[in-house]
Order: C-alpha cells, then structure tokens, then sequence
C-alpha cells in the first residue's frame, strides 16, 4: 500500500495480513500512518497504489456493510435520540428496518442502557457517548471490527466491559483491528500485531513469535546473600542492593541456558534464590529496538509518544 | 440509492420536528400578512373621527358645509375668529379652519388651527374641500353647471399591451412588477436560509466528528447530496406551509382590511371630496377600483401555470446550485467565523442579481443586461423569475437558460462533492483558495 499526501508519504509499501478471528494491533507513534492505513480499508479514502483484499475478494463497496469502524474522533448527531441515532447508523449499513431494531434492543440491553434509547446524546455524559458509539460500530455484526483507539474516554469499568465484548466478538468469529499508540494497552489482547513507523512497517507476525524473536536472554533474580557474578558466560546488567541482605539483579546469559544460570546461582555463587524469572521484552521495548535498528537517526520526540 | 433516501429522510425529519420549523412556519405567513395589515390598519385608526370647526368669515360655506365622510367631520363655529378660537379650545374639535373675507379670484389667508400638528391626510382633506368649494363659487361665477364640468371630465384608463412576436398580450406593468419582486424575492430569500442551512448542517456533522462514522458507510458525495436535498424538501415544506397558511388567513382577514379595500376607501374619499357626485356615481366609482385590480391581474394575462412551473424550477434549480456551493464551504472550514471569506463570492451574484434588478430588469426586462442575467447559472434563478412575469421571453432563451442551469449545478455539485470529499476530513487547517483548487484535483 502506499498512500501520498501533498508533502508528506503516509504509507509507504506497507502490506499486512490480519488472519480472521484474531485480534490485531496496529500500533505506531502518533503519525505514523496508521489512520491512514484504516480509512484506506474502510473506503473512506483510496490508495495511491496497491490493493486491500477482504477473504480473498478486492474490497469494494458491498464490503461496507461487513465492517465496522469507530474512529478516534467520537462523534455522534448531539440533537438525535439515541435509538433514532442507532437506527439511522444501522440502515446506513444496509440492514433493513425491522433488524436493525430487533439488533439495538439486544445490545442496550447487553450494555443496560435500555433506558436511555429516547435521550438525546447531549444530555449523556461522556463516558455514556463513548457507550452508544461503540453500539453503532458493531450493531450490524460486522465481521471485521476497527477499533481506533477504543479505550481512550473509557472509565476502568466500562473499559473492562468493553474488553470482554470485544474478546466475546472475536470468540464469535469476528476479526479485529485495534489501532493504538499506547502499546501496553493492548499488548495482552493481542494476537497479532504490527508496527508501523514513519509510514513503513517495520515488524509484524503473531505476538508470541514477535516476543521469541526479541527474547535477549535476560532473567531476573532476586534473592538473599551476597551475589558476586565472575562467570564468563552471565553478565550482569543491573545490580541493586536492598534491606536486610536482598538483592535485585538482571543478567544475561551470553551463553548457554537459563538452568546453567540457577546453578550457578545455587552453587559457586553461594545465594538463596527466591524469584527467578526471564524478562520478556514489552512490545514497547521491541518497538523501540526496532525503530533504533531500522532509522538508527530517528530519535522519539518524547516519551509520551512510546509511553 | 436507498442510502441517499435514508439520509435524505434523516435530514429531512429532524429539521421539520424542530420547534424552530414549526414557529417558523406558523409565524411566516402572519407576518406577510401583518407587512400588509399593520399599515392599513393603522392608516384607518388614526384618522376616524376627526371634527374641524369652520370660522367661516368670508362666507364661502354659507350654503353648506363640506360634506361629513365616515371619518371627519365638519361642524360650524362662530364667524369671529376670537369667538371661534375660544369655542375650539372649549370644545374637542381636532382642527379650526378659518376662512377669512375672500375674493373668490384670488383667496388668500385660510388658517387651520390644531391643537398638536396637523396629519397630512387632514390638511390635504380640509385643503381639498376648500379648493372644492372655490371651485364652485368660480363655476357658479362663469355661469357654469357642475355637472357639464363632470361630464367634461375625463379619467382615462390606460391598458398596456406588450407587443411581441408571438402576438399581442395585454399586460399590466404595476402587477408584473409586483408578480416579478414576489418570485424574485422567494428565490433570493430561500436559497439563503436554506444554503445556510446546509452549510451549518455540514459543519455540524464535521465538528461533531460523526461524518467519519458516516462515510465509512456512504460515499461523502451521497451524505452531500442527501443533506442538500433533504433541506430542499424542508425548503418545499415550509413554501407550501406559508402560501396554504397565508391564503387562510388573508381569506379570513380580508373581509375587513384587506389592501383592496382600503384602496378602494382611499380612492372613494377622494372623489366624494372633489366632486360630491351621486351615489350611483360614487359606486361606479368604487366599482372601478376594485374591478381595476383583478382586471389588471386578469389583464396582465400572465400565464400563471408557466410561472408557476418555471419558479419551481428555478426555485429547486438554483437551491440546489447553491446548496451544493454552501455545503462545500461547509466542508472546508471549522468555524463559522471562517466561512466570510467563502460565503462572499458565493452571495454576491444573489445580492447583484436582487439590486441591479430593480435598476435595469424590471425597467428593461428584455435588454441585454437582463437577457446575460438570465442566462449565467449564478444569476440566472432570479433575474429569470424577475423577467418572466412581464413576457417576451423567447422559447430559446428560456431553454437555453435552463440547460445552462441544470448544466451549472451539476458542475456546482461536482466541484462541491470534490471539494467536500477532502473538506469533511481536514481539521486545524486554515483554508485558502489555492488550497481548494488543488483539493479538486487530489486522487480517489
């Protein structure tokens, strides 16, 4: 895909595969072309070159009706009630009158917001705005599911309920793109992902293959007594002292196996282990390696934006 | 389709559910109506009842006094201006004429005494009956009857006919024109409300962010041509709510004060003043009047099923060529406050079109300037309705006319879905026309 606008390059040949009944992050910093990237798929706008193909078929418009999509920007009639509203958003996406209707009552139901189907959204607070809207995204039972930064405006609660809908709705079959810059969020939902920076993609693949393939060998050990490494094979990369003799270190194993670490711990090194344990990379750290590997110029504006 | 009709049904009951609407469409046609009432009304009110003394020294009243109409009233005072002046002030006469001893070849010194200023139609009724009455004293002097002088009289009325290649139409000049600023006015006045209308209903959904939500189901040229024929229909809705409500209430109120009426009272003053004719004349008279009016109407021949075609068809025409124009400013800005700098170039042919009319179309309805008005889609709805009333528009002209209308707004739409397709989406950007001729041509 490569999308261009007037001065900037949004895309830049990225080509992504998101498998049906997964949920797949797409993450990047602010920027980086991700929203791009979902309008082309939504059909909102088209690509320069290069094509999206939907189970197989090139996308078209009959597709529309089998996506949804909330977009980072919430936004809904603020004079319409809210079952109106619904309504209006359901036909919209081709589904006739009568199921439409039979569909939203299940869902305010599901939601207990069956109260509110005669409000006008302006007298609804936020957080309940952000409800509705997302009933609009997926009240027609789209198979594919874009979520623009779903979480954000969401409470604890209702961003917990809102998890366990969306992990419902791909139990159910449906496929879903999460698009977010703030990688933690997301990192345990995920069953893919990738990221984009700078309008390229610079990692993807199935979350567990992407953490094996950044796995450094590193593990945390934690512990009583007086820990003094001098093996060759295990480098120490932080070292703290804590109260009553404990100690917190971070090693890596430059050869060899985590077993011949432990025994080494229990053994020459002569200290009581209680927690031993790999330090797996967060995505936000892969995404940083990567980003280092592949612009080694490129440094984050802040740290908000990889936060 | 279907998702055009959706949206078209959207746009279209939320607006007429409104409370504004309905206000709207209820206080418009008492409004019109008022425009017309409150003047007549008033024009009766202030001058019912009024009394004028006559201190008549000169003695040109000895035989009678000016005849009494439904509204003033003359009664004798004293002939000693002293006298008379005291009587007034005792007394609640409105005004006191004095006629002095007098040559009847050249009278001078008529004074009018009120009390607060004296209303125009008072000082030219007491003035009228005063030239009446020298009138006839000279008359009488000559040797002459009055009613040979009447029967010498002339009151001519003149039917205008429109000579054309089509053949001879009579016309009436005064009711074209009214005929012509009524249709030009409605266009005018409806493609702004509801251009702006549209406009505001395009920034609302741009502000509101829905119209992401939107267009990943419809094509943004389909919410653009669903919002704009959407508050057409509104448009059309509120039209014939105002001529179905306004003839109600004018059939109501005409009975009592209607224009035609107080027309008529007008007129019959006057001549009962001028000349105390018999009341048969007096009727013929009144007759005259009323008759004139629905006569001209009848006369002017204006072809109404044609009008009333050809304004619906330029009414919808230029809405919809101007509707287009507003939603692509809607679209390219953020804010209203932005919008001026659009909203300029857009207005300024409906605004030029409403002003130069009134120099050269109604004058000229066929000249040159007239005819390029009618033809330039921008101008065309107005200045087209303005020239129709009073005929002599070829066949040609007004199919080339429309042609060019219809061929107008489908650019308008097109240059408008082209402009919006990249408006609706761009936020924070400060917009300028250069912007949006490149937005023109961008890709998919």
């Amino acid at each position: 895909m490569h999308k261009q606008y007037a001065n900037h390059t949004a895309l830049d040949g990225v080509s992504l595969e998101v498998p049906e009944g997964s949920i797949f992050g797409l993450l990047g910093p602010n920027g980086a072309g991700k929203t791009s990237l979902i309008r082309i798929i939504t059909q909102i706008t088209g690509a320069d070159s290069g094509e999206v193909l939907f189970r197989g078929e090139r996308l078209n418009p009959s597709h529309i009706g089998h996506i949804g999509y909330l977009p980072e920007e919430r936004g809904l009639y603020k004079k319409m009630k809210v079952g109106e509203q619904l309504l209006y958003l359901a036909q919209l996406k081709g589904i006739k009158k009568e199921e439409a209707r039979h569909k939203i009552k299940g869902w305010l139901e599901r939601f207990d917001i069956k109260g509110w189907a005669d409000k006008n959204i302006e007298d609804l607070s936020k957080g309940m705005q952000q409800k509705v809207q997302f009933i609009a995204t997926v009240v027609h039972d789209p198979t594919l599911v874009i979520l623009d930064e779903p979480f954000s405006g969401f409470d604890p609660i209702n961003a917990n309920l809102l998890k366990d809908e969306i992990l419902a709705m791909r139990d159910r079959g449906a496929s879903i793109i999460f698009s977010t810059h703030r990688m933690e969020s997301v990192e345990e939902m995920c069953d893919h992902i990738a990221l984009i920076n700078r309008s390229k993609k610079v990692l993807d693949g199935p979350v567990s293959e992407v953490r094996d393939a950044y796995r450094t060998q590193t593990y945390e050990v934690e512990g009583r007594g007086r820990l003094i490494v001098v093996h060759p094979d295990f480098e120490v990369i932080e070292h703290k002292e804590r109260e009553n003799g404990h100690f917190y270190d971070c090693i890596r194993i430059v050869h060899g196996k985590p077993n011949d670490l432990l025994r080494y711990l229990i053994g020459p090194a002569n200290v009581e282990v209680h927690t031993f344990r790999e330090k797996v990379p967060s995505i936000n750290d892969i995404f940083i390696r990567r980003v280092r590997e592949t612009h080694p110029d490129y440094v984050p504006e802040s740290d908000s934006i990889l936060a | 389709m279907s998702k055009i009709w959706l949206i078209v049904q959207r746009e279209y009951l939320t607006r007429v559910r409104k409370k504004s609407f309905i206000i709207m469409s209820l206080i418009g046609p008492l409004l019109t109506v008022g425009m017309f009432a409150v003047p007549v009304l008033i024009a009766k009110m202030s001058d019912s009842g009024k009394v004028v003394a006559v201190s008549d020294a000169g003695g040109l009243f000895t035989e009678n006094l000016p005849e009494a109409k439904d509204d003033i009233s003359f009664t004798r005072a004293s002939a000693d201006l002293a006298t008379a002046k005291a009587e007034f002030k005792k007394a609640k006469y409105d005004a006191l004429l004095y006629v002095p001893k007098l040559d009847v070849a050249n009278p001078t010194g008529f004074q009018v005494f009120s009390r607060k200023g004296l209303s125009m139609s008072l000082e030219n009724d007491i003035n009228r009956a005063v030239n009446n009455a020298i009138e006839n004293q000279r008359l009488r002097a000559a040797g002459l009857d009055h009613k040979v002088l009447d029967n010498l009289k002339a009151d001519v009325d003149l039917q205008t006919v429109s000579l054309s290649d089509d053949g001879e139409k009579s016309s009436s000049t005064g009711i074209s024109t009214a005929v012509a600023y009524f249709f030009g006015f409605l266009i005018y006045i409806f493609i702004f409300i509801y251009g702006v209308q549209i406009m505001r209903g395009v920034m609302e959904e741009k502000t509101s962010r829905i119209v992401e939500v939107v267009i990943s189901s419809v094509k943004p040229f389909q919410l653009m041509m669903g919002k704009v024929l959407g508050i057409a229909a509104v448009g059309f809705t509120q039209l014939a709510l105002w001529v179905l409500l306004s003839m109600g209430i004018s059939s109501v109120m005409a009975g009592s004060i209607s224009p035609d009426k107080v027309v008529e009272d007008r007129a019959a003053r006057t001549t009962a003043l001028v000349r105390p004719t018999t009341t048969q004349d007096q009727a013929a008279k009144q007759d005259n009047v009323a008759a004139k009016f629905s006569q001209a109407l009848k006369s002017a021949d204006l072809n109404m099923p044609l009008l009333i075609a050809c304004f619906l068809f330029y009414f919808l025409g230029g809405y919809l060529f101007y509707g287009a124009l507003f939603g692509a400013i809607g679209s390219a800005v953020d804010s209203e406050t932005d919008t001026q700098q659009f909203m300029m170039p857009v207005t300024m042919p409906l605004v030029l079109t409403f002003v130069v009319s009134q120099a050269v179309l109604t004058t000229n309805p066929n000249g040159s300037v007239a005819f390029w008005m009618s033809m330039f889609p921008l101008t065309s709805p107005i200045a087209m309705m303005m020239r129709l009333p009073f005929g002599g528009v070829p066949a040609w002209q007004l199919g080339l006319s429309m042609l060019l209308l219809i061929a107008g707004f489908m650019f308008a739409i097109w240059v408008a879905g082209r402009i919006y397709r990249v408006g609706i989406l761009m936020y924070g950007k400060k917009v300028n026309y250069r912007e949006l001729s490149r937005w023109l041509f961008y890709k998919g």
